[in-house]
């Protein structure tokens, strides 16, 4: 931290190396999505970057990103869940029998995401009252969920979902209000702006609170740059978007449970108390924080967002399969650990969780244009979550 | 009587900061009990670790010279060659494996490269009968007391072929029978020629059965009595141990405005689960308002475990029986937020262990017991959060470039600072302070005590639980004294003297 201070005064370029120091690890993160993105676009003669294929990108990505959500909570009070996949698999595929049976989508949804809570209840009873490792309830999940799941799809093997309103939620586009240039979905463009606009209040915002209380802000250039590189980014995304059929229902759903969980992990007592029990658990419950609710909180909130995820991969498919759900937990915590949560606990964020999704999803997506054999995909994705958190211990470590 | 087993010459030995041992010289004939005495921190363990190479040759300075020879041990397997067996206090014995495996663990007996378990058990048997203990050698540890584990770790020693046995507080957890049991086996192994080193805070045993005592204080030895000579007081021993002049390093309060009696613990009994075993028994006490009161005694005398069962920390501690009553208000807190909210504060001992939260910074950590201050609807006023810091930075005065340095970054100073600013942000009536000054400089100590005596002119209470006798005596109204679980006294300002309170806390007299 010092550091960066020291570095102020030796001009603009040492800020940005200073800035690069403390920062490695996300500037890292970001990097390899270039990377993966220049890779890519090359390796598929530009087919990876297509305004369709970024499109698909985004609703693929969507159930990985919620889940991993859920997923970066559990592992920041240093607990882990494995059941997510199959819990994700199942609840899509008591969704479909709901809504086969006649069950609005309306109606299912909210049934399934209670039937998550209730899967969080009697996992985090398990962890946090009777004190069973998580790591141990969670691969029973796996079993008695991927069971679950056989059994519910056991008469017809796939069940086709009909019901068009469910089918749009992770294969739909918002509608376009204001169609005003041919093929430009407008109103993508303009939430493409509003967006930059909310970045520049809210940064100048910080910065000047930070001012206020004399701490230490980077410098003025410094701060133009990074809003202008964000703003591209999100430029870039929109205007592509855009030329297609606009913005995904999934990346709207995304977008708010994001929101959700960046408000509640920053602005709120309950976030405090979850990165106080990562960091330091008997030291959180001796200042009065319940670590029993807070773990009972994460379990509920990780299973729920399963749930959601399994809603989000069923509509994609528009079916419920009996493969449903495999690898999720996988993606999940991979993109939680990419996204820079330590591997010690009490250090993470979903922002960045989000970008690591991406870049997991990314390589999957990417992998599959080229038309490269699954088994080298799960090798290829294991390598890099394995360097991910390796890289990451290295540069914590060094910075002790 | 020139014969000496080990002389350690001149051992300095010097942590971050602080040093530990400074120029320490031992000398423990041959075929002798020697016992090593001292207050909590006076350097006693830290020289039995020199000596069996726990700090290795090479981080301290000075000569272990031993049968003769200069010894440099890099390892305890170095002196466990030459026969030098320590038994610490927190036993070394993997409960769920057998007695015998136990005994053999770490020096199997191989026969063409697998273990000869027939042989082992045989051998085990063998090694019990020298200690008199009668157990199945099949059993396994977590099924022994206590007492039966200490002859167990013995009997491993024996095994090695021990020649020096280092015991350190052998009889701190063993109740009287246990440790007259196991005082009769070390007057036995002295009769077979093994030569035992015991530390001890129990100086009635110290007196029984020493044939040399040497006294440590500050890192130092401070004498090197002969009891075969003469008979040694215990008196005299305390006398030793705590000798020197009280420095004027405590603030005098301005103005004492003691008034009612606000926080009050009747026959306090705790059980352990996990050791399963009474570690409090009736005790009682009570604290007026704008009064310090101490609670002093060594080590393991039961006094964290005190504060953490009143505070709340109902998994760790059972409460078989009491009553506490806050401002004449029965009470019972099952979750140290109950506490928190009843106006009782504490302050772990153990800063880094389950004080703070390092990888977080100053203004998350003043702020996380009372967070219901900042909230405004669902969210926290992080503007309210920051001001607040700020004061508490400037009020006590943390030093510290910005009330967003981590935690783990700060002098222990300055984190025992933020732990108290912490506890205060609660808006205590009654606060419980352990150790509040360890490991920490003069300087910082000084600034606390000043924070104390200005917390209890504004009508505060403190309990101070302190192992450093001239702290409770200098910041005190009323000395408690603990020892093994009960409170063996309290003393007013003027009675506590450091000989008294140490009569008390070694439990010179048996029943007060």
């Amino acid at each position: 931290m010092s550091e960066s201070k020291e570095t102020a005064k030796v001009g603009l370029g040492g800020e940005l190396i200073g800035l690069l120091k403390s920062n490695i690890r996300d500037y890292v993160m970001y990097i390899a999505l270039v990377v993966i993105f220049v890779i890519f676009g090359f390796t598929t003669n530009g087919l990876f970057l297509s305004p369709r294929n970024l499109s698909d990108l985004v609703n693929q990505a969507g159930y990985v990103a919620v889940i991993a959500i859920g997923m970066t909570v559990i592992l920041i009070i240093k607990h882990i869940d494995l059941s997510v996949g199959y819990v994700a698999g199942f609840l899509g595929a008591v969704a479909a029998i709901l809504m086969k049976n006649g069950v609005p989508s309306w109606g299912a949804i909210p049934i399934v995401l209670v039937c998550g809570i209730l899967v969080g209840i009697y996992q985090g009873t398990l962890v946090a009252k009777v004190g069973v490792p998580a790591f141990v309830v969670t691969l029973a999940g796996m079993f008695i969920f991927r069971g679950l799941l056989s059994l519910t799809t056991a008469g017809t093997g796939t069940i086709i979902i009909k019901d068009k309103g469910y089918k749009a939620i992770s294969n739909d586009f918002i509608p376009d209000l204001l169609p005003l240039a041919g093929n430009i979905h407008t109103l993508t463009l303009i939430i493409g702006i509003l967006a930059i606009l909310l970045l520049i209040y809210s940064q100048v915002k910080a910065r000047n609170n930070l001012r206020k209380y004399n701490f230490e802000v980077s410098s003025m250039p410094i701060m133009i740059g990074k809003i202008v590189f964000l703003s591209v980014i999100i430029m870039y995304i929109m205007w592509t978007l855009a030329g297609y059929k606009g913005i995904p229902w999934t990346a709207v759903i995304v977008a708010i449970v994001l929101l959700i969980y960046n408000f509640i992990l920053n602005k709120t007592r309950l976030g405090r108390y979850v990165y106080g029990i990562g960091g330091n658990a008997e030291a959180a419950e001796l200042s009065g924080v319940n670590v029993q609710k807070i773990t009972m909180f994460a379990f509920c909130s990780v299973s729920m967002l399963s749930a959601l995820g399994g809603i989000l991969y069923s509509s994609r498919l528009a079916s419920a399969t009996p493969t449903a759900g495999t690898g999720f937990e996988l993606d999940a915590i991979a993109s939680s650990y990419i996204g820079g949560v330590s591997v010690n606990g009490g250090i993470g964020r979903v922002t960045n969780t989000i970008v690591g999704a991406f870049v997991i999803m990314s390589l999957t997506n990417g992998m599959n244009l080229m038309g490269i054999d699954i088994s080298y995909q799960y090798i290829v994705k294991g390598v890099i979550f394995i360097l991910a958190v390796a890289f990451d211990i290295i540069t914590r470590n060094k910075r002790k | 009587m020139g014969d000496y087993i080990l002389e350690m010459q001149n051992i300095v030995k010097e942590f971050p900061g602080v040093k530990a041992l400074n120029d320490v010289d031992f000398k423990v004939k041959r075929g002798e009990i020697h016992c090593l005495v001292g207050e909590n921190g006076a350097g006693k363990s830290t020289l039995m670790k020199v000596l069996s190479g726990v700090y290795p040759y090479g981080t301290y300075s000075g000569n272990i010279i031993y049968n003769g020879n200069e010894k440099q041990f890099k390892s305890i397997a170095d002196s466990e060659q030459e026969g030098i067996a320590i038994i610490y206090q927190e036993l070394a014995l993997i409960p769920e494996l057998s007695v015998y495996e136990n005994i053999y663990f770490g020096h199997e007996l191989m026969e063409g490269g697998v273990i000869n378990w027939n042989r082992t058990i045989v051998n085990a048997q063998e090694m019990l009968k020298k200690v008199k203990l009668d157990v199945n050698p099949s059993v396994k540890i977590r099924d022994l007391s206590v007492g039966k584990r200490q002859l167990v770790e013995i009997a491993k020693a024996l095994s090695k072929n021990v020649k020096l046995l280092v015991l350190d507080e052998p009889t701190a957890a063993l109740n009287e029978d246990d440790s007259a049991n196991l005082l009769d086996l070390l007057r036995q192994l002295k009769d077979q020629g093994v030569t035992s080193i015991m530390i001890s805070h129990k100086l009635k045993e110290v007196v029984s059965i020493a044939d040399t005592i040497t006294v440590i204080r500050d890192g130092s030895t401070v004498c090197s009595l002969d009891a075969r000579e003469r008979r040694i007081s215990e008196h005299e021993i305390i006398k030793y141990m705590v000798g020197r002049e009280i420095d004027n390093i405590y603030p005098k309060r301005e103005k004492k405005t003691i008034g009612e009696v606000c926080f009050e613990i009747k026959n306090w009994t705790v059980r352990n689960p996990a050791l399963d075993r009474e570690i409090l028994h009736n005790v009682n006490l009570n604290v007026r308002r704008g009064e310090i009161i101490g609670i002093a005694g060594l080590m393991g005398a039961g006094r964290t475990e005190l504060a953490l069962s009143v505070f709340g920390n109902t998994p760790k501690y059972s409460i078989t029986s009491g009553e506490l009553f806050v401002d004449g208000m029965p009470k019972r807190f099952r979750h140290p937020k109950e506490a928190l909210d009843a106006g009782i504060a504490y302050v772990s001992e153990d800063r880094k262990g389950n004080g703070l939260i390092l990888i977080q910074d100053i203004k998350y950590n003043i702020t996380i017991a009372n967070l219901q201050q900042l909230t405004e609807g669902i969210s926290l006023n992080e503007n309210k959060e920051i001001t607040i810091a700020k004061e508490y930075q400037s009020s006590i005065n943390i030093k510290a470039p910005s009330i967003r340095q981590l935690v783990g970054n700060l002098s222990g100073g300055n984190q025992q600072k933020v732990s108290l600013a912490k506890c205060l942000f609660v808006g205590p009536r009654v606060l419980i302070l352990d150790e509040p000054t360890r490991g920490i400089d003069v300087g910082a100590k000084f600034e606390i005590y000043s924070l104390m005596n200005k917390l209890v002119e504004q009508g505060m209470s403190i309990i101070m639980i302190s192992s450093e006798l001239l702290e409770v005596l200098g910041m005190s109204d009323r000395v408690y004294v603990m020892s093994e679980g009960t409170i063996t006294g309290c003393l007013s300002a003027e009675e506590a003297t450091e000989q008294n309170v140490m009569a008390m806390a070694t439990r010179v007299e048996e029943e007060v």
